[in-house]
């Protein structure tokens, strides 16, 4: 069996900036096993701009945000297999894969690095009654059809939730000629960031339906209309509020969650609040030599944020060979009051670098108080405005602070 | 003299930001948290500014269209004479990233680029 320094899954922004890293970072002898024809993973259908303000200075579109990272790694010389699929892992790091050139092939590595993106919930997650006729698909897929394929799936379009892929693609097929009729969203506040509210719905002229869902589809080969409800304080539609589109095409943007199925069968913990695995301050997951990073871990609405993770968990692994770090007492880290859930959900006593906390809010407030906790001690607290869930937060915990810590630590906000 | 009341979207913070116009000329802006604001709030009451991205058809290419980005930002009200000088564009590969495909987009002095190299099939 082929033996590998560093195996890294997936070829998208995260498995790039990992294996630029281990590279940089000495580690020679590195894999990364990408099933799409092409490396940069869901960037290259994401073809509207506002990447990498803050790894390049400048908005990039998300295909060449994508480039400038395939050719860095190239010329680090980071082997990529493209149109090769990943179909086993283990817990004693053994990857098995598939390609035409080479058929099943399974290699052995010192680390691997889970870097498998995610995937859209569809309709069976949402579960609308009415008949099964095409026309509806997921925000994504609409995206990469139109993006990548050059196929508009429709031209009278409605959109369920309100999250960025959905926003993104109201403007995208309304400028292809299609007539997008609304988004609807659930909830009382949008899952989108402001500035796609205003500039794919607003500037086109999209009403946007707070508060309201998709109650009934109608159409027996091709959707024909929908019915949309509005919805009360316990989500559940009001009777008598019924609205009809007459639409072809219905997109689904109600989320997206942590590909998991390979670290689920490599017996690796799992999140249930992010559902993605449990990781520690080195980004390794309850496997010893496997680490977790990017849309895979959980869900990120910046880039930035995914290149940067991406790169503190080639770090980790980095450390973890070495052999710098003893796995002796550990401290959990998670969601307290008005918080979601808190990324790494672990930090070893022994750790000895500044680990820098992502968390998301349960709802919008305007003026936060943040607090840091250890055990009953608080570490720190803040004040920050305007927090949102559509906006990922970060928080350090720097070296200093691990000197501290009493107990495990619980990161919690309030309305100041 | 008009008011209008626009969000600003430079940042996470959201500003409420008013605007006093007189005809098309910016009196006042005010509830701007930093100069970003006032200056998105002048250009955005007067002739709104967007980024453009879109595709071209293009022939013999590892995909069938081609992903292409204003090189500046386009007034809003044009997007739909800009999209029709796109759709009549059609491209050969290889094409190299930020490669000139449309000049000068309607006098706009802003070109159309390739937002990616494609290789030939
Ligand atoms: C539609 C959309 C719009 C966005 N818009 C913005 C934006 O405007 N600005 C911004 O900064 N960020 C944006 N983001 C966020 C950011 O771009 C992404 O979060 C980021 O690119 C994700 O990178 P990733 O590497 O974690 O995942 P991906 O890019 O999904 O990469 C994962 C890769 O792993 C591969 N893979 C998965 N399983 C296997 C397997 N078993 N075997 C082999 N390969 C496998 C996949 O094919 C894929 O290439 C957007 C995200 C989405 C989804
Ligand atoms: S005015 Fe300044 S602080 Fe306020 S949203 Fe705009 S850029 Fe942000």
């Amino acid at each position: 069996m082929r033996h590998y320094q560093a195996v890294i899954i997936g070829g998208g922004s995260a498995g790039l900036s990992a294996a630029v890293t281990l590279k940089e970072n000495g580690i020679e002898d590195i894999l990364v096993l990408e099933k799409d024809a092409e490396a940069g993973g869901i960037l290259q259908q994401c073809i509207h701009n506002g990447f990498g303000l803050q790894t390049f200075k400048e908005q990039l579109s998300g295909p060449a945000y994508a480039e400038r990272f395939i050719r860095k790694a190239e010329e680090l010389n980071v082997s990529v297999l493209c149109g090769t699929m990943v179909t086993g892992l283990n817990d004693r790091r053994e990857v098995t894969y598939v390609n035409p050139e080479e058929g099943y092939v399974t290699v052995s590595a010192d680390v691997v690095i889970l870097a498998v993106g995610c995937y859209e919930r569809s309709r069976g997650a949402v579960e609308i009654p009415g008949e099964r006729p095409a026309g509806i698909y997921t925000a994504g897929q609409a995206q990469r059809y139109l993006n990548i394929d050059g196929y508009l799936t429709g031209k009278n379009v409605f959109i369920l939730g309100s999250g960025d892929i959905g926003l993104i693609m109201a403007r995208r097929m309304t400028l292809e000629g299609a007539k997008v009729y609304g988004v609807a969203e659930l909830m009382p506040y949008s899952n989108g960031l402001p500035r796609n509210i205003k500039q794919c719905l607003e500037d086109f002229g999209i009403p946007l339906y707070l508060s309201h869902t998709v109650t009934h589809v109608y159409g027996k080969d091709r959707l024909e209309r929908i019915e949309v409800s509005k919805v009360g304080k316990d989500l559940k539609p009001i009777p008598g509020t019924e609205m009809y589109f007459d639409v072809d095409t219905l997109l689904l943007s109600v989320g997206l969650i942590p590909e998991n199925h390979l670290a689920d069968e490599a017996g690796i913990l799992m999140d249930v609040r992010t559902k993605g695995p449990v990781v520690d301050d080195n980004y390794m997951t309850s496997v010893p030599g496997i680490f977790a990073c990017g849309n895979g871990l959980h869900v990120h609405d910046l880039v930035d944020f995914v290149t940067l993770e991406a790169a503190r968990s080639a770090l980790g692994a980095v450390r973890w060979l070495k052999g710098t770090q003893t796995a002796d007492k550990v401290y959990k880290a998670s969601a307290g009051q008005g918080v979601s859930y808190v990324v790494p959900g672990r930090i070893n006593a022994s750790c000895d670098h500044r680990v820098d906390f992502f968390f998301r809010v349960r709802q919008n407030f305007e003026t936060a108080q943040i607090t840091m906790k250890s055990g009953d001690k608080v570490l720190r607290t803040l004040k920050k405005k305007k927090l949102m869930p559509s906006v990922m937060e970060q928080l350090p915990l720097t070296e200093k602070m691990l000197g501290e810590l009493e107990g495990d630590i619980t990161i919690e906000v309030t309305e100041a | 003299m008009e008011e209008k009341e626009l969000i600003c979207v430079n940042c996470p913070m959201g500003c409420r930001v008013r605007v006093q116009l007189e005809g098309n000329t910016v009196i006042s802006v005010t509830g701007n948290q930093c100069p970003r604001g006032k200056k998105y709030a002048e250009q955005e009451s007067i002739c709104p500014m967007r980024i453009l991205t879109s595709t071209v058809t293009v022939e013999n290419g590892q995909h069938r269209v081609l992903p292409v980005i204003t090189s500046a930002e386009i007034p809003l009200s044009m997007m739909e004479d800009a999209m029709k000088e796109i759709r009549k564009v059609s491209v050969r590969a290889p094409i190299t990233m930020d490669q000139v495909i449309i000049h000068d987009l309607l006098g706009t002095g802003a070109d159309v680029i390739a937002s990616r190299s494609m290789a030939e099939r």
